[in-house]
């Protein structure tokens, strides 16, 4: 049997960035989030994130991996197209991940210095991510219009990435902050429908090619399926959290899945536009992928192991399941 | 083009020497805290889980740091040379893929269980955990040091098209080298985190001579280092050999031999002239090269000057070498020296106290010395016999390079004060208000004393 492993690798590829959004997306949410909450709640915030972050982080590592090994051909392209973005999201990383480690052992001002960075870090890394993200769609294009894109696009992932935040603090928090989260929630979900609105006009404007994808009858009526999609799964997260914030019986869990959802439906509408590229119009998966035996030797590996990494991964948000509470690290 | 390749070195080895400092710690440190659960597992000596709290938070703050300096690495694989992966990466990169596998997710993972799981799991499972991140650690440095050691002794490999593939995959991950450099590396985290527990332990002994936890740990940490500092001599020797076999123009350039004779002294220390092919102000052993690398006082040597260009420069390697063997030899000095000193619970002096404490960071030092002999002892290949660094390097431009190393470096140099700041902070946190309770009484002087 013959496979088509620059296609599984895309596959696997796109899988782990969609993991390292919706995981590492609402540890950067609640960092995003912190300044608008008091000394006590910032302690139960970063204890509902403090088991999981730096497992969430792998999952960029091994998108990159993935890049590296699997799609050589790319690298000078896309990374030299994102190279500032690139080391300014590092650096966001970088300082948002120290700090939280930082800020535990902290006392005083040195305690809002970390706070602050934690906040810059994860702004910074998210800013930097949707910009990435609005470059790569339009080809690295650099006209005025083209840079204002990717900025509207990193001002969008910011606020998904500040609703997963307060939808994994819906689940993992009660009382007072739980209800905050409520209303950080219905703004953030306010700020995608704008971003995605605009980002979904926007896109077929920039690129020819994601034009022809979408405006291409009578496929165009199949694919309105993921717009439809997230439209329902926007108004479930507002219903749901509207039930919550009335004190109906509502699972706690259930904004998050539909923030999650969102996610999902939204990678699966830009995979839509951008395949069989790897660089929109100019390099496919197969032009850019790496030699056959290479690709086998990942396959074997990343078959067997990917399903104890899931397995674990389960286990580990089985243990810390529950709500969270202050002072995990003291 | 120049520029951009010295800009794009000088970025990747900052990054790497940087982020080396991290794992160096945890590969050892996690051993140690197997080991300080399972102590306090069978004795249920408060003061042990005292110690082992301490430890497992210092070792996430070190994980932290190296995962975030991690992930940083792995995009300037990408972007500082593009045309390595696009060579050789039907070969580095499953190796790199490998690690983040089957060690990343697993240390990441259990990490939290260690840090925070310890009323949620049962014992048997909180020990596991810690183990798994011991693995973790160990099993990525072994792909990472395969990976390392095939761009330094290359094997197994065979060329299709303008690309190298593996041919045979044991043969790519066991290569000449990778065995010495496996065996040096994991050893040196075991000294690197010996002398940081003793000297961190040291220096909280100075605040608080009466807490018989610390003295413990001083003590686990002091033995551990004497045993393994002799090991790592020897290994490390058998490693220069094993070099001297596959990578000549590298032993040529740190003992600095100038040219290929019989009879070559050893020089202690010098100052190493490039352009006049001669090194100023040696001081000599006569014979002494030959002896130690062919066991013969007149075993010929190669030089320099058999390999053309094609050596590294002199200076760097040459001095990082003089650097690390001389503070190993410190190393296991004060290493035998504290051991001797602390037997059957004797309590160390104040002033050893601060001879350990001033030892804290040896093994990074040595480590990173170590790292500038091997690494910069490859150029001017980044895969020996295979691939130029010149030919890797990518497009980016110098001023982009330039400044995003400045961004690097204020991160970085901000990253280190702070981690500093808190490690010893860490250490000295609460000696003021005594020892521990202990229920394991009368182990030595100290926990006398402390009663």
């Amino acid at each position: 049997m013959t496979m088509d492993l620059p296609l599984v690798f895309m596959g696997l590829m796109g899988a782990s960035v969609l993991a390292y959004v919706v995981l590492d997306g609402y540890d950067l949410g609640v960092g995003m989030l912190m300044p608008a909450a008091t000394d006590e709640e910032q302690s139960v915030m970063v204890s509902s994130i403090g088991p999981f972050w730096d497992a969430n982080e792998t999952w960029l590592v091994l998108g990159i991996g993935i890049l590296l090994s699997a799609f050589p051909g790319a690298l000078a392209v896309v990374l030299g197209g994102l190279y500032l973005p690139v080391v300014a999201m590092l650096v966001g990383l970088m300082l948002r991940g120290v700090a939280f480690e930082f800020r535990m052992k902290a006392h005083g001002w040195h305690r809002e210095l970390w706070n602050w960075l934690f906040w810059a870090g994860s702004f910074l890394a998210s800013f930097c991510q949707g910009l990435m993200l609005g470059r790569y769609v339009t080809g690295f294009a650099t006209s005025f219009g083209h840079w204002l894109f990717a900025i509207v696009v990193g001002a969008s992932l910011c606020g998904g990435y500040v609703l997963l935040g307060a939808t994994w603090l819906i689940l993992k928090t009660e009382g007072e902050l739980q209800r905050k989260a409520i209303g950080w929630a219905r703004w953030g979900l306010l700020w995608v429908a704008l971003g995605v609105g605009l980002v979904s006009l926007a896109t077929p404007l920039v690129s020819a090619t994601v034009r022809e994808r979408w405006f291409d009858f009578p496929a165009t009526l199949w694919v309105m399926v993921l717009p439809i999609a997230t439209l329902a799964a926007g108004l479930w997260l507002w219903r749901s959290t509207g039930r919550l914030r009335d004190g109906a019986l509502e699972r706690h869990g259930r904004p998050f899945a539909a923030a999650a959802a969102i996610f999902l439906l939204a990678f699966a509408g830009l995979a839509y536009s951008i395949f069989p590229y790897i660089v929109i119009d100019r390099l496919t998966i197969w032009d850019a992928a790496a030699h056959p035996s290479g690709l086998r030797a990942l396959f074997i590996g990343a078959a067997i192991v990917l399903p104890f990494i899931a397995g674990y991964t389960i286990l580990s948000y089985r243990i810390f399941r529950g709500k969270a509470k202050a002072g995990l690290y003291d | 083009m120049e520029d951009a390749l010295s800009l794009a070195r000088a970025q990747f080895g900052i990054n790497i020497g940087f982020h080396i400092l991290f794992p160096a710690l945890t590969i050892g440190l996690a051993w140690f805290l197997v080991a300080f659960r399972l102590v306090y597992q069978r004795h249920r000596d408060p003061a042990w889980l005292a110690t082992y709290k301490l430890w497992v938070k210092i070792f996430a703050l070190t994980f932290a740091m190296g995962v975030v300096t991690g992930v940083v690495m792995s995009f300037q694989f990408g972007t500082n040379w593009p045309r390595y992966m696009t060579t050789v990466g039907a070969i580095a990169g499953p190796l790199l893929s490998y690690e983040v596998l089957t060690a990343f997710f697993l240390e990441a993972t259990f990490l939290g269980v260690m840090l925070f799981g310890m009323d949620r799991v049962p014992d048997w499972l909180h020990i596991v955990a810690a183990l798994l991140v011991a693995i973790g650690t160990t099993v990525s440095a072994f792909w990472i040091l395969a990976l390392n050691s095939w761009m330094q002794t290359p094997a197994g490999h065979v060329r299709d098209g303008d690309q190298w593939i593996a041919g045979d995959w044991s043969a790519v991950i066991f290569n000449p080298s990778f065995p010495y450099r496996f065996t040096h590396m994991v050893i040196a985290s075991g000294l690197t985190a010996s002398f940081i527990i003793a000297g961190l332990s040291a220096w909280r002994l100075l605040r608080a001579p009466l807490d018989s936890g610390a003295a413990r740990t001083l003590r686990a940490a002091l033995v551990t280092a004497a045993v393994l500092a002799p090991i790592q001599i020897a290994v490390g020797d058998q490693h220069g050999l094993n070099t001297l076999a596959h990578q000549p123009a590298k032993i040529a350039a740190i003992e600095a031999i100038w040219h290929t004779e019989r009879g070559v002294p050893l020089t202690l220390f010098g100052i190493p002239n490039e352009k006049e092919k001669r090194t100023d102000y040696a001081i000599d052993l006569p014979y002494g090269a030959s002896l130690i690398l062919a066991h013969s006082a007149h075993a010929r040597l190669q030089g320099l000057d058999a390999f053309g260009a094609d050596h590294p420069p002199v200076a760097p390697v040459f001095f990082a070498f003089r650097l690390m063997v001389g503070i190993a030899i410190l190393m296991l000095v004060v290493s035998w020296w504290g051991a001797w000193a602390t037997r059957r619970g004797r309590a160390a002096p104040r002033w050893m106290l601060w001879v350990f404490a001033a030892f804290t960071f040896a093994g990074w030092v040595a480590v990173d010395s170590g790292w500038i002999v091997t690494e910069i002892g490859r150029q001017p290949w980044v895969v020996t016999g295979v691939l130029r660094t010149a030919q890797a390097v990518g497009d980016i431009s110098g001023a982009e390079l330039g400044a995003s190393l400045t961004g690097y470096i204020l991160t970085y140099v901000l990253m280190f004060i702070a981690y500093i700041v808190v490690l010893t902070h860490m250490a000295a946190e609460g000696a003021r208000e005594g020892p521990p309770p202990t229920s394991w009484p009368a182990t030595g002087a100290t926990a006398r004393k402390a009663q």
